[in-house]
């Protein structure tokens, strides 16, 4: 995901609505979704299509609960890679997306440069993965780990 | 927790990359008949392994060029109630999630904003009145991947 270089989609009312209630509720079909914007079925469809097209509307997938698949542990490494390495972040997030058990990959502009989210079954096994495939991983200048203890929101809506 | 074969794996995989397709679509994809594809959906979304849908926007594209990573330390521990800051927090508009963390933070906030600018009125008036709110470091998203996790 690239943030700097979208252009900006204009929405009107309609639009709006639209979106606010699919963000609520994604699983909605455009028939459902349109009764309850008040639209006919067929204009929300045309919608959804265009916002579809402008590529503000990406799709959609099912969120899964790590913790119901065995996976109760969820630590966010906070990770400063050495810069005098000309490929640090690029050998970084290869090496990164190779442990199955990191779920995201984040880079930052401030004191931390690169996130990684980890999932692990338990305690042992978290150690496991953290000695053998986080620490393994290159040009690590220092690494600092918020453990998780509960997921207050993670809606991750946009205010539109 | 439950139990997943390879093919429940490959359906979780799927349907985390795109919600929208059938279960007749994902039966031809894994060599399954549409009703033993439907009913292996069911029992995921039973079992909890499937909690919900989520929509993917760019939100560039609708003029939220600014994600932020902030680091929220509790001022007054003890005497604020953790209910407090977290109920405030879920209720900025602004505010994408929440985590409560252990470590050199007590919360984890991501936070959307249009620009710089409109991030320091966030900050400012939103952020930093937050109840016990103490000290706050900020990290704005420069790239992001998600990737599909230990399934597969």
């Amino acid at each position: 995901m690239n943030f700097v270089e979208s252009k900006i989609f204009m929405l009107d009312d309609v639009d709006r609505r639209v979106l606010r209630h699919l963000q609520a509720e994604p699983s909605l079909a455009t028939s459902e979704l349109a009764e309850i914007c008040g639209l006919a079925p067929a204009t929300c469809a045309r919608r959804l299509e265009r916002l579809h097209d402008a590529g503000v509307l990406k799709g959609q997938g099912v969120v899964i609960s790590w913790a119901a698949l065995g996976f109760a542990v969820e630590v966010s490494l906070r990770i400063t890679l050495d810069k005098t390495q000309s490929r640090a972040f690029e050998d970084f997030i290869a090496a990164a997306r190779e442990v199955p058990e990191v779920l995201e990959i984040q880079t930052f502009l401030g004191s931390v440069d690169v996130r990684l989210s980890v999932i692990a079954r338990d305690m042992a096994h978290y150690q496991d993965i953290y000695r053998t495939r986080i620490l393994t991983l290159p040009h690590i200048a220092d690494i600092e780990a918020l453990m998780q203890i509960a997921r207050i929101k993670a809606d991750e809506t946009v205010p539109i | 927790m439950i139990d997943l074969d390879d093919i429940d794996r490959q359906l979780l995989r799927a349907l985390g990359a795109d919600a929208s397709q059938s279960a007749g679509a994902l039966g031809r994809r894994f060599g399954l008949s549409q009703p033993a594809t439907w009913r292996r959906i069911k029992r995921l979304h039973d079992s909890g392994a499937i909690t919900g849908r989520r929509l993917f926007l760019d939100a560039g594209a609708l003029g939220y060029g600014v994600t932020v990573f902030l680091g929220v330390k509790l001022a007054t521990k003890g005497r604020v109630s953790l209910e407090d800051f977290e109920r405030a927090a879920c209720a900025i508009p602004e505010v994408q999630g929440v985590d409560h963390v252990l470590g050199l933070y007590d919360y984890r906030l991501r936070v959307v904003a249009r620009d710089i600018a409109d991030f320091e009125r966030v900050l400012r008036r939103r952020i930093m009145m937050l109840p016990g709110a103490g000290a706050v470091e900020a990290n704005v998203l420069l790239s992001e991947e998600r990737r599909p996790g230990p399934i597969g």
